[in-house]
């Protein structure tokens, strides 16, 4: 259904091609996945299926990618419309129309389909996709799970044989991504329609592929094959396979239940050893200077209260949050000490985001008390409050305004009033090997992440706040994250993230704090609390349990 | 939890034409679509149950959310007729009751939807307008003999080539009123334009534009759209200044987010071309030589035609043929209209209807303007009411009844449904 023969794609003015050698097919009605570490092409193979590499981003594609027979070099992307439909990364960047009911006609009304098909299968997708109650709604008011489905649906309502999904669960909270998953599995299943999609979450997607097309690495051809022999091998891999790898299992197991049944003897060595504690933090962090006298102005921010030193780096007591007629917070306590991780878990538009934005002075509370170490976050003016907490924003980008690495750090450091060259030589830490002339915009997303996390850090925070870190990064460069956040959680910072991924959570985390509908339903040691819900519970939890081992690591460590 | 429903509750019965794929559209380019209107009641794979899906094999009988809803269209004549017939005077009380007219059609009726607070936006508009008309009065002066000085301010003296401009001097009651009743007429125009956004979004009027004219009307939304994105932009943009500890706010804070957003919104422009693209926009059908020649002869004519008939009405000589060659060129032009949607393939899901609740709306508005009109001419003295000497306008009584029948779309329309409000943004599940 899908065949690539030979191809090789060179952007513009790249000196390198971005994808070379790929030459595989996907027969009719398979779900085939590809895998591979962040940069090594996975979008631009999945823009080639369905045209719009290399006609719509420019460069030269080299083979011949055919999609039920027809030759993208002949077929633009709207010839391709109604064999072909694609979700991007973003479904924002996706939606042409205003509202739910109109987005998922567009495609069709496109095609020229016959009214009274438009209708039947309009309502056929609100139901398979769970949106009925969604259909008026305009789709700017929608969740980031909602949006995903409705972009998901508007590629599927004009039965298209081939559906291309690039990271369609990276956004989504477990619950919303089992539910995407199972409506993947059952087009493949009932209807013949023929997958490819690309995801960093393996752990959610890699029990349901047939096929795994892995790219090892930029500009080297893909290795393809079934889904267990493919991840001996691959560099990126989910838990449940690295448990296997680790103990030796042959083949390696893809799901939670095959490594289960073959654990009994994993469990017996594990019997009587703890996991590891980990270490209390070992210094405090120098205290931020004094709120500087505010300014005086006619109107504005007033004086921040002189607030008596707290023993934590954030408290929150009664917090309620209003947006518009939406009560996004309601009766939230929350207290951070220092050196101390914390997770919040939750369903997309639980309110996660929104504490972190209090806890930064982006909203004001509409009850409550909001404090960050010394200060009101939102009384405090941005230069001084810089030093007390920082955020990394869901969107890194919209930190970095510089054209280049280096400027952007000296502008970083100017505005922390840091020595020069202190981001620059935090970046070199967490980051190495990142020219300086690099523009941000053509980092990867884990090098932007890091260097939004450098420009953020030069101000030493001791509240650090990160929304959604994890999303598009490979496992590799997860694993440099989270090492990193250790670190700093072990020099004093206290951290604060929001996360859907439950192995960063377990790896991370020393309690989770599990939101719903704006309230706080669950605060614990994160062992506790991930382990007490299936929806939250990491692979080597599931694979392990009743024992309360979370990661391969600490597995790892304990047998050795 | 989410309580969604279990898939394998559901496994095979509500899936689009289960277990057919003659179901499908197109096998190639300009290939016909085999009706599956069969394959709804044939059950697919696994289908334990048949299939209680309400949509399933009656065409379009669901009642719509809102079902009633009126054509965009009438909203847009409705609200156009208002501020033609506030063009028709400078009465402010008449002005006041139009706004007011439009105020309460909006309030009442208006969805719940981004795009009904341009209603805001668009008042603060007017009153912009009225604000620097008058501070233009204040300053320059008014050509208005008046005899009531309020206020004398130092003049300017400028020179002798700047004759008839003045800066400064005295401010009169009578040009700050007849500059006030001018502003008034322009402010209950846009007030009125707010009102037509409000009530139907503009996007909504590109299901009735005829096939040939669709893509351009795509374009022209798309650009429609680009200044509230934009605004979007720059308030996350500001937010992420503060990010950086730099102050969020000032005209220099908006300056230095003014680079990144543009980028943003290109590259927005970018992919959102790219997504339409990828979803069909632009098809365009195989159609005969013969019609496409005789579509661009249909058009190019009528136009010409157009343009001649124009033409003749405006001389004096050509009172005689104007009229026809202008109906021509009309009739030509949208015959060619016509013709060139053969090319696009396109069909419409569930295109507005013109009921007679559209009728109502459009005739409310239409009998406003009209009798406004009339009124105009026959009664000029109460919808322009003087200002030398200076006089309390009075509110004519026939005119003002008029307007009220503007209040029409409120009670024949049905109500807006509400959002289920109170709900995080997470689905009511």
């Amino acid at each position: 259904m899908i065949r690539f023969e030979n191809v090789s794609v060179t952007y513009d003015r790249a000196a390198e091609p971005a994808v070379a050698g790929v030459d595989f097919e996907v027969p009719e009605g398979e779900l085939a996945l590809l895998a591979g570490p962040s940069g090594v092409g996975k979008s631009t193979v999945l823009g080639a299926v369905g045209g719009l590499v290399p006609h719509f981003t420019g460069g030269t594609l080299r083979g011949r990618v055919t999609v039920a027979g027809r030759d993208t070099r002949t077929h633009k992307p709207r010839d391709l419309a109604d064999v072909v439909g694609s979700v991007g990364q973003d479904p924002l960047a996706h939606f042409v129309t205003d509202t739910v009911e109109e987005e998922l006609a567009y495609g069709m009304e496109s095609l020229g389909l016959p009214p009274e098909v438009m209708r039947r299968r309009v309502e056929e997708t609100l139901d398979l996709l769970g949106l009925a109650g969604l259909r008026g709604r305009p789709l700017a008011t929608l969740s980031g799970g909602q949006r995903q489905r409705v972009a998901i649906g508007s590629v599927l309502t004009p039965h298209p044989r081939v559906l291309v999904l690039d990271e369609p669960t990276s956004a989504l909270d477990p619950a919303a991504a089992e539910e995407v998953l199972a409506v993947l599995q059952r087009l493949v299943h009932d209807l013949g329609t023929t997958v490819l999609m690309a995801e960093h979450r393996l752990e959610r997607v890699v029990q349901y592929a047939d096929r795994v097309v892995l790219l090892p690495a930029p500009g080297a051809a893909p290795v393809l094959g079934a889904p267990a022999e493919v991840m001996a091998l691959s560099p990126v891999c989910p838990p449940v396979v690295e448990l296997g790898r680790l103990a030796g299992w042959s083949p390696l197991p893809l799901t939670v239940r095959d490594a289960r049944r073959r654990a009994g003897p994993l469990r017996g060595r594990l019997a009587g050893l703890e996991p590891p504690a980990r270490p209390a933090p070992r210094a405090a962090l120098p205290a931020p200077p004094p709120v500087a006298p505010p300014r005086r102005r006619l109107r504005g921010r007033s004086a921040a209260p002189a607030a008596a030193p707290s023993p934590y780096a954030a408290e929150v007591r009664g917090l309620a949050v209003r947006r518009g007629r939406v009560q996004a917070l309601r009766h939230v306590d929350l207290a951070v000490s220092p050196g101390e991780t914390v997770a919040l878990m939750g369903r997309n538009g639980a309110g996660k985001s929104t504490l972190l934005s209090a806890l930064i002075g982006l909203v004001e509370p509409a009850a409550g008390t909001v404090r960050a170490g010394d200060a009101v976050p939102h009384r405090t003016a941005p230069r001084d409050l810089l030093r007390r907490v920082g955020l990394v924003p869901q969107e890194p980008r919209d930190l970095l305004y510089a054209d280049t690495v280096a400027a952007e750090c000296e502008a970083a450091d100017r505005d922390a009033e840091a020595a020069p060259g202190t981001c620059r030589a935090l970046l070199g830490e967490l980051l190495p090997g990142v020219a300086d002339d690099t523009h941000p915009r053509d980092l990867s997303e884990g090098q932007r992440l890091t260097l939004a996390l450098s420009v953020v850090l030069a101000a030493r925070p001791p509240l650090l706040l990160l929304d959604e870190p994890t999303r598009g990064l490979d496992y590799a460069a997860k694993a440099r994250l989270s090492g990193i956040l250790r670190g700093l959680a072990a020099e004093g910072h206290a951290i604060v993230l929001a996360t859907h991924d439950v192995e960063l959570a377990a790896e991370l985390a020393d309690r989770v704090v599990l939101l719903a509908e704006g309230e706080v339903i669950a605060d614990g040691p994160a062992a506790d609390v991930v382990t007490a819900s299936p929806s939250f519970a990491p692979q080597v939890a599931k694979v392990l349990a009743p024992q309360t081992w979370l990661t391969v690591a600490q597995v790892r460590q304990a047998l050795a | 939890m989410r309580p969604a429903d279990p898939p394998g509750t559901r496994a095979g019965s509500a899936h689009p034409d289960p277990g057919t794929g003659t179901g499908r559209p197109g096998r190639g380019p300009g290939s016909t679509h085999p009706h599956p209107r069969s394959s709804a009641t044939r059950p697919g794979p696994g289908a334990r149950t048949a299939h209680p899906h309400p949509g399933s094999g009656s065409g379009a009988a669901l009642p719509r959310p809102g079902s009633g809803a009126v054509h965009p269209g009438a909203w847009w004549l409705w609200a156009l007729a208002l501020g033609t017939a506030a063009t028709r005077t400078t009465n402010p009380l008449l002005l006041g009751l139009l706004v007011a007219v439009s105020a309460y059609v909006v309030t009442a009726r208006r969805p719940h939807a981004p795009w009904a607070r341009s209603y805001g936006a668009f008042v603060k508009l007017a009153l912009a307008v009225l604000v620097i008309r008058l501070l233009f009065t204040t300053v320059l002066g008014s050509p208005i003999p008046g005899t009531h000085v309020l206020v004398t301010l130092p003049e300017v003296p400028l020179p002798d080539w700047a004759q008839g401009i003045r800066l400064g001097g005295r401010v009169t009651a009578e040009g700050l009123v007849f500059a006030l009743y001018d502003a008034l007429r322009l402010a209950a125009l846009l007030i009125c334009v707010g009102a037509a956004n409000a009530l139907a979004n503009p996007s909504r009027l590109l299901k009735s534009l005829p096939g040939a004219l669709y893509e351009t009307g795509v374009a022209v939304v798309v650009a429609l759209t680009f200044a509230p994105n934009l605004i979007a932009d720059v308030q996350r943009l500001r937010a992420a200044r503060r990010l950086r500890g730099r102050p969020d706010r000032g005209v220099r804070g908006l300056l230095q987010v003014g680079l990144p957003v543009l980028e943003g919104a290109l590259e927005r422009s970018v992919a959102l071309a790219a997504a339409m693209d990828a979803r069909g926009y632009g098809r365009t059908a195989r159609v005969p030589a013969a019609v496409r020649r005789t579509t661009a002869a249909l058009t190019l004519g009528g136009l010409l035609g157009v343009c001649a008939g124009t033409y003749g009405l405006l001389t004096a000589e050509g009172g005689t043929y104007g009229v026809p060659v202008l109906l021509a060129g009309v009739a030509a032009a949208l015959a060619g209209l016509r013709l060139g949607g053969r090319r696009s393939p396109r069909t419409r899901y569930r295109p507005d209807r013109w009921g007679p609740r559209a009728w109502l709306v459009a005739a409310s508005g239409a009998v406003v303007a009209a009798v406004l009109a009339v009124a105009a001419v026959r009664d000029p003295a109460a919808l322009y009411p003087g200002v030398v000497p200076l006089t309390a306008p009075a509110l004519p009584l026939w005119p003002a009844a008029a307007v009220l029948l503007g209040l029409l779309p409120a009670f024949v329309t049905p109500a807006p449904e509400r959002p289920s409000a109170a709900q995080p943004a997470e689905e009511p599940s």
